[in-house]
């Protein structure tokens, strides 16, 4: 399964593609892809650039970002881990 | 320190316009991103993980008051309320809107400051030795250089489109505090056998994915030649720089595929046609850029205090630096509290150094390669009001050159380019040195973490370096031994196999007591690992992990 992601033009915060074509910045809202449509929606967004830079596809599973890029993706959603807390494994 | 003139203010306002122009028509999509994106890097602007992210350009990182105003300011209302300095003696923004960013570039000009020269294939923004004007070993002020190659450097038309960035730094003392081993072109003030200061000259240094100790091209080159002969080396660079290969074009690479004394041969001969030219920097104009740059006076001289509270004691141990002028001292302010982000500071904590710096540094403040600032110039007598100050709000660490003054790249937690996190590393590292006192006890130690292979936060030259890659999706952490900035730069090595993130700290503190067991009376870390090697330490850094 697989979303788009992109930053917003205006202030780079991160965006996700949603069924109906608009960009919101949850996660949840984002349109659940897969094959073919997944690369038809990738082109779409790629003419968008009036509003999101960058587009691409991020593999998901039931709880989020998954695949080798799980590690960013999930900073890009929940933000910088970095913090008081000192918990490496706490993404 | 150096004022704008006519030229210069109106550089950068025209460019600022220029920049407004280009955001609006993106943003009304008469520019695609391909269009943008070389545009907003020749201004400074990254897009990072999460936001745009604004490198603002201190030259070689000496800053006045009311520069460190502007740039609290600009922290508490475009930003999250924090900037992060950087190795490079600059600081970023990593929460900007785009479309702000005009007007932060309008505030940063009243006083002076933009964001050119921090991106893209030009020559970069200077660095020099953040105790230039000040040290105790200096032979001369590098900062009048650093200005010159600034000025000469800015918007040149021939050096604008590189084959690769291009870095240069100055050093004026006895200790590289510039670290100039590791730039394309390093700048060591020097004095020849006639009492005659010129420049030691050294080109093709450099981290990144393929580290190199710039090889020295020529040992005296007289000051009035310095633009012709920058101007012949980068003539040579980019005529022959690999463009075909963005891993393999560097200057590094060039210099090691000719050698040395070939490339010394065709700079030479481009220096022939350019040496008696217009570059020939006069008398006049050397006199009137260092009448910019005076080291000031006390208004009564007093040694530096011996007594006090422990804290402020230990403080003075760490963080004061002899000063070239008796009554004077120089500090380092600790942007390395433990647990915290190296290099970030708070807006609040901006205001409070621009305060310092107003009330007791003579008006300058600079930034540091070890993301730490300093407070050039303040009279011994006004050190313990300092300390309190920066006890108050959370500046007086007094950790600086000890293992926990970590310098970091933002990592994964902000970059696009990084693999591995180093914050949430370094934030780890330090509060376990720190609970068991391990830093105070081992003396002067660097450990530099970088979250990728582009080395941004200097891993190669630590005496510990920390390296983030990434397999499979997991991070993993190369320890490297060795590697120094100073005058016995060297690249560090690698001793083994990664290790997981949350191993390292305890990795780190056993690297630790191992040197506190085998080092002799008096010796540095460094020291003891030249005299015994890497594998003296390997064992420690692996043991307890089999379990």
């Amino acid at each position: 399964m697989k979303a788009i992601t992109a930053n917003r033009l205006t202030d780079g915060r991160v965006i996700y593609r949603t069924p109906d074509g608009d960009w919101s910045p949850h996660l949840a809202e984002a349109a659940r892809l897969d094959g073919d449509n997944a690369s038809t929606a990738l082109a779409l967004a790629e003419g968008e650039f009036a509003v999101a830079v960058g587009p691409y596809l991020i593999d998901l599973d039931e709880d989020g970002p998954a695949g080798q890029k799980w590690r960013r993706e999930s900073i890009r959603l929940v933000g910088p881990s970095a913090g008081t807390t000192h918990v490496l494994g706490a993404l | 320190m150096y004022r704008y003139d006519e030229y210069d203010h109106a550089l950068v306002r025209e460019r600022i316009e220029e920049f407004r122009d280009q955001v609006a028509r993106r943003m009304d999509g008469r520019l695609t991103e391909d269009e943008f994106k070389p545009l907003r890097l020749m201004n400074g602007v990254y897009l990072q993980l999460h936001a745009y992210m604004l490198r603002v350009a201190i030259p070689y990182g000496a800053l006045r008051a009311e520069q460190m105003r502007v740039l609290a300011r600009i922290a508490q209302r475009y930003d999250r309320g924090y900037g992060h300095f950087t190795t490079r003696q600059n600081i970023q923004y990593n929460w900007p809107a785009l479309v702000d960013i005009p007007e932060i570039l309008v505030h940063l000009a009243e006083v002076e400051m933009h964001a050119i020269q921090t991106s893209g294939n030009c020559i970069r923004n200077v660095t020099a030795d953040p105790f230039a004007g000040a040290a105790a070993d200096e032979l001369e002020d590098s900062r009048p250089w650093a200005e010159i190659i600034r000025q000469w450097s800015t918007f040149h038309p021939e050096f604008t489109f590189l084959p690769r960035k291009f870095k240069i730094a100055v050093n004026g003392a006895a200790e590289d505090r510039a670290a100039i081993r590791f730039h394309d072109i390093g700048l060591q003030i020097v004095e020849n056998a006639d009492g005659e200061r010129g420049f030691e000259v050294w080109v093709g240094g450099g981290q990144g994915r393929t580290p190199r100790l710039a090889r020295k091209i020529r040992d005296f080159l007289e000051p009035q030649d310095l633009l012709s002969y920058l101007t012949a080396i980068l003539r040579v660079y980019n005529q022959h720089g690999r463009r075909d290969n963005l891993y393999k074009a560097r200057i590094k690479i060039l210099v090691d595929s000719l050698g040395i004394d070939a490339f010394r041969e065709e700079v030479d001969e481009e220096w022939g046609y350019v040496r008696d030219g217009d570059l020939r920097l006069p008398q006049a104009e050397i006199a009137r850029i260092r009448a910019f740059f005076t080291t000031p006076r006390p208004r009564s001289v007093s040694p530096a205090p011996q007594t006090g509270p422990a804290a402020f004691r230990s403080w003075l141990d760490t963080n004061r630096r002899d000063h070239q002028v008796e009554g004077l001292s120089s500090v380092v302010i600790s942007l390395k509290p433990v647990g915290g982000t190296p290099g970030d500071a708070t807006s609040e904590q901006m205001s409070i150094v621009a305060e310092l710096t107003e009330r007791y540094g003579f008006d300058e403040v600079r930034v540091t390669p070890e993301q730490n600032l300093v407070l050039p110039h303040v009279e011994n007598g006004d050190l313990f009001a300092i300390w309190e100050t920066l006890r108050e709000h959370g500046l007086a660490t007094a950790n600086a050159g000890l293992a926990t003054d970590i310098v970091t790249c933002p990592g994964l937690d902000y970059c696009n380019l990084a693999n591995a996190r180093s914050i949430p590393v370094a934030q780890a590292i330090s509060a376990t040195l720190s609970a068991e006192g391990l830093a105070e006890i081992a003396g002067q130690v660097s450990i530099k973490i970088s979250g990728c292979i582009n080395a941004c936060g200097h891993h190669h030259i630590a005496h510990i370096g920390v390296l983030g890659v990434d397999k499979r999706g997991e991070e993993f952490y190369q320890i490297t031994l060795g590697g120094a900035m100073g005058t016995d730069a060297a690249i560090g090595e690698i001793v083994g196999k990664g290790l997981a993130g949350e191993d390292v700290p305890a990795a780190i503190a056993r690297i630790l007591r191992r040197f506190l067991e085998l080092r002799q009376t008096g010796e540095a870390f460094i020291d003891t690992l030249r005299r015994l090697g890497s594998d003296a330490f390997k064992e420690a850094i692996y043991a307890d992990l089999a379990a």
